[in-house]
């Protein structure tokens, strides 16, 4: 056997190729939990704009969206904490607190606030849904520098964060399928809740009324409109619950992987999220997909940087830059958007501001 | 008393969102102050106004500040300015401004012991065109696939900074230096004309704004521009390629954020570290709307924005107001803009042309068909 795998591994070209492969499968069981607590907040992200997407309005301010629920979520911790108290029981699982639970409420509520200034210009108004969420970028990331720098002068602590839940031991031992166990349960409570999410929005919108409705509004909403169906309304409230989507993943990065904030803590998370919608050709399940794809990019990237593989595949890939792995999702977006792998098309209507016919 | 009506018909919606986000700005000031020390301080609004005013028009030296502070964001402004005129959205300045820099330190340093005007003629004329080919891309995927170029740019703002971080740490990095960081750029800086930073970019940017003026409204090329954004369709109908234009106008737009960023790299910075970067490309968009595509209004915008960034400093010293709050303000600016018909039905304004309804046309294709056949 091993002389075999030898023997592949010498041939040139190909054998580089069966080095790379030999290379993951060794280490993906090990950054599996890893992967999917980066892919979180894209995946939540990607399922912001598939909802808001698929009937007809175009988000592009799902980062600062994200960027005012973190924000939110560790500022309320600030201020409840002394208030509350970090009453932790120790047998509670994720260790939850009720300030943290109340924290994720209130970032949650302010995502969906920022949805509803979204909505309100972008579907009362009719203003351009590109500028509306561009404005909702720059004034997230004012707004929130703004006041964290008031705050800091303080130096204060927020309400902690999430824990993990750390899955039996006879679980993640599980031959073939152990190391999946592991990925998706040594997860705090967001990033377990992912999977579910992901599950239920793909079904709903496939195989519910309110999905059929949310489709025919984004391909076509004049049609939707005969038969119906109030189109102002389904899109104000697909929008309010794509900020809550949105809320959520930005929640997850300061109340659940640092339980701190920085200033533009996001990072570009809710554009890349974007990239995963598209890639994932407007889809929660494909979206989910491409997350996990774009963040493994970024986890592989640097596992090669920490533990380099062995051989004539090290040699290679030591002599990339770490920064091609870190751009690698926005080549595959834009060459999947250019329509060279398979072709992405966004919902008809997207981005169309609807005008009711013959309103006073 | 028709020109007074007229001129206040371009320019109520502008002022009004001004005065609007400055007031909304002192309530900030004032909540969060009162939120954080808990007390309720009103002249806390004026002292850091007041202190803004000063460090951005106070003095000859703050002047100067302002004039460099406005440049990229002008150069920029315009950049954006150009596609929103052909119905292009260019949320990518920000990546093309990046790709101009890189290409501007890469030559700078190479040429640093050159003759000056030989060094710095080459280090900007690398800077567009890295910029240019940076804008080329979306605005060629557009045209051929109809890839919708605010997704394509937003994405190629992210390589930007991948490639410049890779380049600046690989090959353009100072052996031994502690962190990755480039060579000064040496003669390739450019020459300061006046105050103690008033570099040469002060003085073109505003001529690159005249030739953006006439290349708009007095040639046939801006005439097709313009024809393009208002109407892809009857710009065919009449015999004119939208397809041509896009990627001419994208490729123009990425020439301009490349300036942008050459300049600001020559003028101001003379060397890049690998984690050089700006918010240039969106304070441009803010600049662009603000100015209504308008090159004079695009002038007023940079030097605004300019002197509220060359301002901060000492407000956040002066008055203990974070600097943040010029971002604040921005945002607010633009949020009145956007609801403009709101504001407009309060204030009793009567509609003027914007200059930006031909052009608010960039979700329009979003969806479904380009109709750039």
């Amino acid at each position: 056997m091993e002389a075999l795998i030898e023997l592949i591994y010498g041939i040139p070209v190909l054998g580089l190729v069966a080095q790379l492969l030999g290379y993951l499968l060794a280490v993906l069981p090990n950054i599996s939990p890893i992967i999917l607590r980066a892919a979180v907040p894209i995946a939540f992200a990607a399922l912001c704009g598939v909802i808001c997407e698929r009937s007809g309005v175009v988000n592009i301010g799902i980062e600062g969206t994200m960027l005012v629920a973190a924000f939110v979520g560790w500022a309320a911790g600030v201020y409840l904490a002394p208030m509350i108290g970090p009453t932790s029981a120790a047998g509670v699982p994720f260790g939850i607190t009720p300030t943290l639970l109340l924290a994720l409420l209130l970032a949650v509520l302010s995502g969906v606030v920022v949805a509803l200034l979204h909505a309100w210009l972008s579907i009362s108004v009719r203003a351009d849904q590109i500028i509306v969420g561009t404005i909702i970028n720059i004034a997230a990331f004012g707004v929130t520098g703004y006041v964290n720098t008031l705050m800091a002068t303080g130096s204060p602590t927020g309400a902690g964060s999430f824990r993990p839940f750390v899955p039996p031991k006879e679980l993640t031992d599980l031959p073939v399928v152990g190391w999946l166990v592991e990925m998706f349960l040594f997860q705090g409570p967001i990033g377990i809740s992912l999977l579910l999410v992901v599950i239920v929005f793909q079904v709903f919108l496939y195989r519910s009324r309110w999905g059929l409705r949310t489709r025919a509004v984004g391909e076509h909403p004049r049609g939707a409109e005969t038969v119906g169906i109030d189109v102002i309304r389904l899109r104000y409230r697909n929008v309010l619950l794509g900020g809550l989507l949105a809320a959520i993943g930005g929640a997850f990065l300061s109340l659940e992987v640092t339980g701190s904030f920085q200033q533009g803590m996001t990072a570009g998370r809710g554009f890349i999220g974007l990239a995963a919608m598209i890639v994932g050709r407007w889809t929660p399940l494909g979206a989910f997909g491409a997350a996990l794809l774009f963040a493994s990019s970024a986890a592989i990237g640097d596992s090669i940087e920490i533990s380099p593989p062995a051989g004539d595949l090290g040699t290679l890939l030591g002599g990339l830059p770490g920064q091609l792995f870190d751009a690698l999702p926005y080549v595959v977006t834009i060459v999947v958007l250019a329509g060279v792998i398979g072709r992405s098309t966004p919902p008809a209507a997207d981005g169309l501001p609807y005008e009711r016919e013959a309103t006073t | 008393m028709r020109l007074v009506s007229r001129a206040w018909a371009v320019l109520a919606l502008p002022i009004i969102s001004i005065v609007l986000s400055v007031l909304v700005g002192s309530i900030v000031i004032i909540l969060s102050e009162w939120l954080v020390a808990g007390e309720l301080e009103p002249a806390l609004a004026v002292a850091a106004y007041g202190a803004l005013l000063q460090g951005s028009i106070g003095s000859p030296a703050a002047i100067v500040s302002t004039l460099v502070a406005a440049t990229p964001l002008l150069l920029a402004g315009l950049s954006v300015g150009l596609a929103f005129k052909a119905g292009l959205f260019n949320i990518g300045a920000q990546g093309q401004f990046l790709m101009g820099a890189l290409a501007a330190v890469a030559v700078g340093v190479t040429l640093k012991d050159s003759p000056a005007p030989v060094a710095i003629a080459l280090s900007l004329l690398a800077g567009t065109l890295a910029g240019a080919v940076t804008g080329f891309v979306p605005g060629f995927l557009k045209a051929t696939s109809g890839a919708h170029e605010v997704v394509t740019t937003i994405m190629l703002n992210f390589i930007a900074t991948a490639i410049l971080a890779a380049v600046v740490s690989g090959p353009l990095d100072v052996p031994g230096s502690p962190s990755p960081i480039t060579d000064d750029v040496g003669q390739a800086s450019l020459p300061v004309i006046f105050g103690r930073n008033g570099h040469l970019g002060v003085l073109y940017a505003p001529l690159i704004a005249l030739f953006y003026g006439w290349l708009l409204f007095r040639t046939t090329r801006g005439f097709e521009i313009r024809t393009t954004g208002a109407n892809p369709d009857a710009a065919r109908y009449a015999g004119m390629s939208p397809r041509g234009i896009i990627i001419w106008t994208m490729t123009g737009a990425g020439l301009l954020a490349g300036l942008a960023g050459a300049t600001e790299l020559l003028g101001v910075n003379h060397q890049m570290t690998a984690s050089y970067g700006t918010t240039v490309g969106f304070d441009a968009i803010a600049v662009a709307l603000l100015g209504r595509t308008n090159p004079l209004g695009i002038v007023l915008a940079a030097i605004l924005f300019g002197g509220m960034r060359a301002g901060a400093p000492l407000m956040q010293i002066q008055a203990g107001v974070p600097a943040e709050l010029v971002g604040v303000v921005q945002a607010t600016i633009l949020f009145f803009l956007v609801a403009s018909p709101v504001i407009r039905r309060v204030f009793r304004i009567r509609a003027a042309r914007t200059g930006l309804e031909d052009a608010a046309t960039f979700t329009k294709s979003y969806g479904g068909e380009v109709t750039t056949r």
